[in-house]
């Protein structure tokens, strides 16, 4: 049986590892490279890292740091943050990364999403889709660089990226980032039923029961966190931490 | 010493970061005059038929059969690297290595998620665990492939995987062993096969 991937995400911010709610707030949760150990020690499925500053100052992605996380990273691991072009792409991949995260840019850019995949292949490249409801209570694809969301629906962006031909899509909830308010799985089901391609959901994650509640009703192929996997108890006190596989097993049995 | 082949597709470095944390000494190597190892690693991410051009054009496939072929040194293929290993593939129109006589299919289309991406178990064969002889009760290993290999003639399946159907997610014809799942991407799983590998 292929298991259900649990993805811890970590945010890098100036330098070091931080966790958002509803994307603002950065608090800072420790040294990325502590954590990767950490993590390793764990045996974690995957891991993602995204650089929440790259596409803001539009500048490209810094190599050292992904570099130092590839050196310790003995599990898959996807990047993301400020990439732009085939050269980058190329770049990451030779210092060791599975998978490149490309959020930002994929708005309006199919062509470079579709010839990404092309060179590459398409489980090399996740595209990211930060969805946020508009005053009606829609939902709408988020600009993170722009800070306000976009009249597109994240179904559409969603079903032209897998036409272009990315390997899996990550949908992150903007609302729910943060809050420890479960995932929103309908709009998961939504998207999720209509793509073929892996869905890695994001946002909202308060424990584990959260998890088993969005794999079973939205049957998504993944799930990723920050909160439950940087945070212990009432005050969030910083625990880099992860299930066991026992825990893991059980929870899906 | 290991090599590692750099024929242009795959993480070599993600190999080698792992090689050197269980102390066994790797290099890559890029001209395959200089393909002089006491084994040898063929990773791969990309196409098959990208695959077999590199290592065509690049002047690979003698000296790659001179070590394999003659002085029977062990080679390990790693995804697109074992399924480059057999005669063809679905993927695409040219011809494998054909030094494992199996052929490349895709999952069929349906309820089952393409790319097969993720953690999977590993069933060897109880009497003769080859490299995954390690102490864990259930093996898992990292995934990503489109495409999966059909073995037709005599190589042993030594690695057996579900998904959607059974299928070989390792083989060995003599000294030549293919894993279709990514050790150096399997934390502790992948250290232990990787030593066994670097104990033959």
């Amino acid at each position: 049986m292929l298991k259900t991937r649990i993805i811890p995400c970590l945010l890098l911010h100036e330098g070091g590892l931080v966790k958002t709610e509803k994307f603002k707030k950065p608090k800072y949760v420790g040294d990325p490279m502590n954590a990767v150990r950490i993590y390793n020690e764990k045996e974690v499925d995957e891991l993602i890292f995204l650089d929440i500053d790259a596409s803001k100052e539009n500048r490209g992605p810094d190599y050292g740091i992904i570099e130092d996380l590839a050196t310790e990273c003995f599990m898959p691991f996807a990047y993301g943050g400020g990439v732009t072009t085939i050269e980058q792409i190329r770049a990451i991949l030779k210092i060791g990364v599975e998978k490149v995260v490309i959020n930002h840019y994929a708005l309006g850019n199919e062509d470079f999403i579709r010839e990404a995949c092309k060179h590459f292949g398409s489980s090399t490249i996740i595209v990211a889709i930060d969805i946020k409801k508009d005053i009606w209570g829609n939902y709408k694809i988020y600009d993170h660089v722009k800070g306000k969301t976009l009249s597109g629906s994240p179904l559409d962006h969603a079903l032209k990226m897998c036409e272009a031909g990315v390997g899996e899509l990550f949908i992150n909830n903007v609302d729910r980032d943060g809050t420890y308010s479960g995932f929103d799985w309908q709009i998961l089901d939504q998207i999720n039923q209509k793509v073929t391609v892996p869905v890695i959901a994001c946002g909202g994650a308060s424990g584990l029961s959260d998890v088993k509640e969005v794999v079973t009703k939205a049957k998504v192929s993944a799930v990723a966190a920050g909160s439950i996997f940087v945070y212990q108890g009432p005050h969030r006190a910083v625990l880099i931490s992860y299930p066991s596989q026992r825990e893991l097993q059980q929870l899906f049995s | 010493m290991i090599q590692i082949v750099n024929y242009g597709l795959g993480n070599l470095g993600s190999v080698q970061n792992m090689l050197r944390r269980i102390n066994v000494e790797s290099t890559i190597v890029k001209d395959p005059k200089d393909l002089i190892a006491d084994k040898v690693i063929l990773p791969g991410v990309g196409s098959f038929d990208t695959g077999m051009t590199n290592l065509i054009g690049q002047g690979w496939i003698s000296a790659l059969e001179r070590i394999v072929h003659e002085q029977k040194v062990p080679a390990l293929g790693i995804c697109l690297g074992m399924q480059l290993m057999t005669n063809k593939s679905e993927e695409g129109v040219m011809k494998g290595l054909g030094w494992v006589d199996a052929d490349v299919v895709r999952f069929p289309n349906g309820d089952l998620k393409i790319p097969h991406m993720g953690w999977n178990i590993v069933r060897p064969p109880k009497n003769d665990p080859s490299i995954f002889n390690m102490d864990q009760e259930e093996l898992r290993f990292y995934f990503v492939h489109s495409y999966y290999v059909r073995i037709n003639g005599d190589a042993e399946q030594i690695g057996t995987t579900f998904y959607g159907n059974d299928f070989a997610s390792a083989f060995r014809k003599d000294n030549v062993y293919g894993v279709q799942f990514h050790p150096e991407k399997s934390h502790k799983f992948g250290m232990s096969l990787l030593k066994n590998f670097a104990a033959l």
